[in-house]
């Protein structure tokens, strides 16, 4: 259980962008989380809610946009969607090693004022 | 809860875009690159507990410390046991209590290799808190990453932890000497992890019996050779 550690680097950095852009209230954060970032949304939740208490982020909205993952073939390098956690290439029918997205772990942006 | 209309100030958007593990990458590339100048390869083994970490190494130090200036840095929940059962094997041991954090991360590995002479070294294994699924998403500027699956654990483990076994260069199976009573199915689980991890090399052995360590140190001989060569790893 990583998420907590993570949230609240998503906090203190919402709260620093906040503070320089001039706001005092955090309304909303939008979060992306890749499918392949070893994050769970709910453990996530779970710490956003343990963690806002007592900061500007008290009454915001957690939004977490969840990003699918993308292969490209290492044989043909077409790129696709793959079902699982086995990426075999709809094409040639070999697994994948490499990824192009679904890594991703970051806050995209915070609505405040 | 407070909608944004009754507060008096404008609501402004702000995208950041901002990595949330962009902090340990950082320190991660800083870590390699003083691996890469010190000429050390540094191993990261990961596994669920109780697969075989520590014995692999109480087992690698012994044979190897005389041949290979190594030393270990074993992350662990509460305890040194892990760093009291490696000592002794002529290895420096440097071991980290992560506390309640479930994995290590790149700063703690830059703190220890403050008691640690580097370049005196060839090779650096660190020994990863037992978990299949934090650690893997942090990257400790290793050269190499090891996943361990014992084969008393289920042949179908590489599919249940597919993001771990997806960021190994090497998958080790570890107690073959139990493969037979556990009634581990060899063929079945080296297509799992082929399936799920094709970039991945596989080594089976037992730490126990000494079958198969020879195929493990080769391996390890050959990611020594090449670490100068491997620089942009992940």
């Amino acid at each position: 259980m990583h998420e907590a550690g993570l949230m609240e680097e998503a906090l203190r950095a919402a709260e620093q962008a906040a503070r320089e852009a001039g706001a005092e209230r955090i309304h909303r954060l939008r979060l992306r989380i890749g499918r392949l970032s070893g994050v769970e949304p709910e453990a996530l939740r779970l710490a956003f809610e343990a963690l806002r208490p007592g900061t500007i982020a008290e009454h915001a909205h957690l939004d977490l946009e969840i990003a699918p993952v993308l292969c490209r073939c290492r044989r043909c390098h077409v790129e696709f969607a793959p079902e699982d956690f086995v990426f075999l290439c709809p094409r040639c029918g070999i697994p994948s090693a490499e990824v192009l997205r679904g890594l991703e772990l970051e806050l995209l942006a915070v609505e405040a004022s | 809860m407070t909608s944004p209309q009754e507060t008096s100030p404008p609501l402004k958007v702000l995208h950041l875009g901002k990595d949330l593990l962009a902090s340990n990458r950082q320190h991660a590339a800083a870590n390699r690159a003083r691996f890469q100048a010190a000429g050390v390869l540094v191993v990261n083994l990961l596994s669920a507990p109780g697969s075989g970490k520590t014995a692999l190494l109480e087992r690698t130090l012994s044979d190897l410390a005389d041949r290979w200036p190594v030393a270990v840095i074993t992350g662990d929940l509460q305890t040194d046991n892990d760093a009291r059962r490696l000592a002794g094997r002529g290895a420096v041991i440097v071991p980290i209590a992560t506390g309640t954090l479930c994995h290590l991360e790149a700063s703690m590995i830059g703190r220890a290799c403050e008691e640690l002479d580097l370049t005196r070294l060839q090779l650096l294994f660190i020994e990863n808190v037992g978990n299949l699924v934090c650690p893997a998403s942090y990257d400790l500027g290793e050269t190499r990453r090891i996943v361990l699956l014992s084969t008393t654990e289920g042949e179908d483990k590489p599919l249940k932890y597919p993001l771990a076994f997806k960021s190994a260069d090497a998958v080790v199976i570890t107690k073959t000497d139990l493969a037979e009573p556990a009634g581990f199915r060899r063929e079945e689980a080296r297509a799992n992890v082929t399936a799920v991890a094709p970039q991945a090399d596989i080594i089976e052995l037992s730490a126990r019996t000494g079958q198969g360590m020879q195929e493990f140190y080769l391996w390890l001989e050959a990611a020594l050779v090449s670490r100068s060569a491997a620089a942009v790893h992940r």
